[in-house]
């Protein structure tokens, strides 16, 4: 279970831009310890977001993307109050969901 | 838009052309770039995710005396944190001290929480009881985001430490014989591609005091002011200072005194 994440939705003219902001250490598994030993990787494999019950971004990301990334999409539809749905799975087998009404 | 790149890529051929002089051209434009990208990312500054832990932190009892920091004084009254930093360093009456936010927050932890000032002191940075202090200046730094530096110059105590701070800045010291003001005692300097801002003058200090407690994108960490000017130390390769230790608190305050007006940024988003 990672640290929360951070989402902020807003619906304008039937567009609905949603902003993440995510926690996560996202080891490449290159880099290597003070010691000498390789950092494992651990990074996000799968995240998903839905707008109440329907899926509206499904993306496969991995080790290239920044620690604690940033990830702003649109999408048609949407409406102030709306739910907003984020969940991440990473390659530990970690998963983590938060979710935000749209303002 | 692909038209724009090749414009870039031609300049950059040029400058290398050029030889140093065309260089300056190169900067700007990568400056230009770096700021553009500032602003792409400015509503995801990952300083909020600390932000929140430090939120957390502040109300969370600990320590021997089982408390939180809510009834701490940052300077605005017990348990005010909203335009607090902005205002620190500054004189605090009941330690006698001229303190910044780090050092007035471990006097907090002490007083109200019973946790031992060392443990902290002695802690390296990004670890232990630091990484929670670093947390807590997130939240605290970010209560002040939009305000105006303002510290209280009027204490003969905040006087000396501006002259000291003054003192420090210049001095210089290593193996190198660098100096703050070897990079930061100039106009229109940088290293590598950074703009290194003039810190003697008003605008330079704003931007530099005014920006930090700050998110390092390049290696995901947040750093605190005592953190920054520690590693200042480090890279003049002479010795760093102690963690909280005078010439510290004389450098933040010379800074805050030099950029007094300027914009809270904090916290910021850098390179």
């Amino acid at each position: 279970m990672g640290n929360p994440m951070k989402i902020r939705a807003a619906s304008k003219d039937g567009v609905t831009e949603v902003k993440v902001l995510i926690s996560h250490e996202m080891e490449t598994g290159q880099r290597k310890d003070s010691a000498g030993a390789v950092v494992p990787a651990w990074w996000i494999k799968e995240l998903t977001a839905k707008h109440n019950d329907k899926i509206v971004l499904t993306s496969e990301i991995g080790s290239s993307v920044s620690k604690n990334p940033y990830l702003a999409f649109k999408f048609k539809g949407g409406a102030k109050g709306d739910k907003i749905v984020v969940t991440w799975v990473d390659n530990k087998g970690d998963t983590r969901t938060d979710e935000a009404a749209i303002a | 838009m692909r038209h724009k790149n090749k414009f870039v890529l031609l300049a950059s051929l040029l400058a290398v052309a050029g030889g140093v002089g065309s260089n300056v051209a190169l900067a700007d434009q990568s400056t230009d770039a770096i700021a553009k990208y500032r602003e792409m990312i400015a509503d995801g500054n990952p300083s909020e995710l600390f932000a929140a832990q430090g939120e957390d932190l502040w109300k969370t009892k600990r320590g021997p005396k089982n408390a939180s920091l809510e009834k701490c004084d940052l300077g605005l009254g017990a348990g005010v944190v909203k335009g607090a930093s902005a205002k620190l360093p500054r004189f605090f009456k009941d330690t006698g001290k001229v303190q910044d936010l780090e050092i007035r927050l471990m006097t907090c932890m002490e007083t109200l929480q019973g946790i031992d000032p060392k443990t902290v002191v002695n802690e390296q940075f990004l670890k232990g009881e630091r990484e929670k202090m670093a947390a807590l200046v997130a939240y605290i730094v970010t209560e002040s985001n939009g305000d105006k530096i303002n510290i209280d110059m009027k204490p003969a105590e905040m006087k000396k430490m501006y002259e000291l701070g003054k003192m420090a800045f210049f001095y210089r010291s290593g193996p190198m014989d660098f100096a703050c003001s070897t990079c930061h005692g100039d106009t229109d300097k940088r290293i590598r591609l950074q703009d290194l801002p003039d810190l003697r003058s008003h605008k330079g200090a704003a931007a530099g005091w005014g920006s930090w407690p700050a998110y390092r994108v390049s290696n995901g960490q947040f750093w605190t002011m005592q953190h920054r000017l520690n590693d200042c130390y480090r890279q003049q390769r002479t010795a760093e200072p102690i963690y909280g230790s005078d010439v510290t608190i004389a450098l933040s305050v010379y800074l805050a005194a030099t950029a007094k007006g300027g914009t809270v940024l904090t916290p910021g988003l850098k390179r």
